[in-house]
């Protein structure tokens, strides 16, 4: 078991730094400093300015090699903007906004509780909905309500997120006018008020993709030679559904939601950005429409770690709720 | 410009009516075929629609436009079949007009076309019917040619990774993971701020998103086919490993392709929403439509048919492959073709 965590975490590790290298290649290598520098100060900037900003901003080092170091010493290859693009990034320094100057790492910390407070009530209710709706379903399953079910399901996935938002933003927000149609306060009593809509919203875009998916997961399972044995021995229909298929349908929904992290990141980028929520999906959208080069590689980066990590804990949490997988 | 994407039109249209005939030779896939039509009728008729429309406005060639008026840059712009049909220069109001109104939204002034409009027109007054048709081309381009493009790349990666393993196999599943582990719309986004804006980058960028998955799809299954009898039994009689792979793994794979085609396309569809709200779309695509009709909801009254002439034409395309893609499924999947027999 440690050997695998070991090995595990260090394959993680090196996939980050292929993350990093990427997006080295991005950023840097593709992407000419003199465009950044003229993106951040204006088209009409003079050269002495331009100049001036890429080496304030430290773009003015060379790619891998520094040949103004002599060939022994280490600096010919610690002084570049590789080494330095790793070092800041796996040390957590971001440095600063290409757009503002501000600092980045101030901006990541006053983001995420934002964000959480809304991804966090959205993921659990999509989740819960999504199960119970996907077990309600499969109980009757072969019947006009699994087809019903089924049919607003397939219609559900084939509208635009985008679509969802505004339609709701119109509907609720503006004719119903039962929430504010846009706005964040951290105020716990009248969070609620503001997170009700973006999460609903939320709910609404996910749930038709997920309740198929995990209904052909738990269709799957009331096949099995278990489900019969506990129906043989009298457990009645719903004891089956709840004790023996949930428990055992639940290994791979857990891939699912791990799988799902990372695009409850993305969708937040519309939803925060929509309300108004000050989180990371509404930094992620002002930096590339402000052309915030490093603002946007530190989100990228990020949402990768992020991914990279629950990756790792799903792995190792299939040993926990499956005894019968043994990580070798 | 033009001739070369007219080149392309052609050759694929040209591919397509290769790949019915070489079905049509199959007993199997022209059951399933029927099968498939007799289940989906009216999602195929649908879609063969929305294909005759990017089709239609695909074939272009100068001339026409401009030519009375002297306008250069009009009469050397190349037109495709539904701007000749369309001839939007002519056929335009000075703003706001509801669908087959004879005065105009706001002023109450005759219009030039009165009860002529379908959807209506725009802001600039365009007609609004008009643009959702231009509309299907590029919805087209962006699903269907990247799914083009990624599919025979993903298959290439994941069938040679899967079935000689090693050290290629190594490769191959490092940079899937790399490219897995960043959340796609972000990776998405900044290939494109990184690439630029044109439909071919913005075809790239999906591209590069979009092969991962399927790429880990074939390899999967390569790894699964590898160890079937009938491929040991190719290799114990000394079948080369070239024909192995086109012989007895590839066709094996094609169900998951047609599957994998028709989900790529519609998430490509959907997704290119977002990419025009952050700023990144294709000109003339239905996100751009619905994004520029955002606004104009909170308008009193308000307009509505901007937004309902490229979401309801961008809802039944994709609603409609969905449908197919469902069917093709259940078609193609060995268990259920057992109890149809």
């Amino acid at each position: 078991m440690a050997a695998y965590l070991v090995r595990r975490v260090a394959y993680g590790f090196l996939t980050v730094l292929g993350v990093l290298m990427l997006l080295f290649i991005l950023f840097f290598a593709v992407t000419d400093p003199q465009d950044i520098a003229r993106k951040a100060l204006g088209e009409r900037a003079p050269p002495d300015a331009v100049q001036q900003w890429i080496v304030n901003h430290g773009y003015d080092k060379p790619l891998v090699v520094n040949t103004q170091h002599d060939a022994v010493s280490a600096a010919r290859y610690t002084d570049t903007l590789l080494f330095d693009h790793y070092r800041s990034m796996l040390t957590f320094d971001f440095g600063r906004s290409d757009a503002d100057d501000a600092p980045i790492s101030a901006r990541l910390l006053t983001g995420v509780g934002p964000s959480l407070s809304l991804t966090v009530p959205l993921f659990t209710l999509g989740l819960v909905v999504g199960l119970a709706l996907a077990l309600f379903v499969a109980f009757f399953r072969e019947t006009y309500i699994d087809r019903a079910v089924l049919v607003a399901c397939m219609l559900a996935m084939s509208v635009a997120g985008l679509l969802y938002i505004i339609g709701g933003q119109y509907l609720v927000g503006m004719l119903l006018r039962w929430f504010p149609i846009s706005g964040f306060d951290p105020d716990p009593s009248v969070v609620a008020r503001f997170l009700a809509l973006p999460v609903l919203l939320g709910v609404l875009t996910g749930f038709g993709g997920d309740v198929r998916f995990y209904r052909t997961i738990f269709i799957e399972e009331t096949g099995r030679d278990y489900v019969r044995t506990a129906r043989a021995k009298g457990c009645g229909d719903m004891r089956v559904m709840v004790r023996h298929v949930l428990r055992n349908a639940l290994i791979p929904v857990l891939t699912n939601i791990v799988m799902a992290i990372p695009f409850l990141f993305t969708g937040v980028l519309l939803l925060e950005s929509f309300f108004g929520i000050p989180g990371l999906g509404a930094l992620t959208v002002e930096a590339i429409q402000g052309n915030d080069f490093s603002t946007l590689r530190t989100m990228v980066y990020i949402g990768a770690l992020l991914f990279i990590v629950g990756q790792i804990m799903t792995d190792v949490s299939y040993t926990i709720v499956d005894p019968r997988v043994r990580l070798k | 410009m033009h001739v070369i994407s007219n080149i392309i039109v052609l050759a694929l249209v040209a591919g397509a009516f290769a790949l019915v005939q070489a079905v049509r030779g199959n007993r199997l896939w022209r059951e399933a075929l029927v099968e498939l039509w007799r289940r989906r009728r009216i999602s195929i008729v649908v879609l063969g629609l929305f294909v005759a429309v990017g089709l239609l406005d695909s074939v272009a060639w100068v001339g026409g436009a401009g030519s009375g008026t002297g306008d250069q840059v009009a009469a050397s712009k190349p037109r495709s079949l539904i701007d000749r049909a369309f001839a939007p220069e002519s056929f335009r109001e000075v703003s706001y007009s509801a669908p087959f109104a004879d005065i105009g939204f706001y002023d109450d002034a005759a219009l030039e076309h009165p009860g002529e409009h379908i959807l209506g027109t725009d802001i600039l007054g365009n007609d609004v019917f008009y643009r959702t048709l231009k509309g299907v081309r590029v919805a087209l381009l962006i699903g269907g040619l990247t799914s083009l493009i990624v599919i025979p790349i993903a298959l290439f990666f994941g069938v040679s990774a899967g079935f000689f393993g090693g050290r290629i196999d190594d490769v191959v599943f490092f940079v899937m993971t790399v490219l897995a582990s960043i959340p796609s719309l972000l990776l998405l986004i900044a290939l494109i701020i990184v690439l630029g804006t044109g439909t071919l980058q913005v075809c790239i960028a999906l591209g590069v998103t979009g092969w991962v998955s399927f790429c880990r799809i074939s390899r999967g299954e390569t790894l699964k086919l590898r160890e079937a009898d009938y491929v040991q039994a190719a290799r114990a009689l000394g079948v080369s490993e070239r024909r192995i792979i086109t012989r007895h793994i590839l066709p094996n794979l094609t169900h998951l392709v047609v599957i994998t085609f028709a989900l790529l396309f519609t998430g490509l569809v959907l997704s290119e929403t977002i990419l025009s709200y952050l700023g990144v779309g294709l000109e003339n695509s239905w996100g751009q439509m619905i994004d520029q009709a955002r606004n104009e909801l909170s308008r009193t009254p308000i307009i509505w048919w901007n937004i309902a002439g490229a979401s309801i034409a961008l809802f039944t395309l994709v609603l409609a492959v969905n449908l197919i893609a469902d069917a093709v499924r259940d078609i193609l999947d060995p268990r259920t073709l057992r109890e149809r027999q």
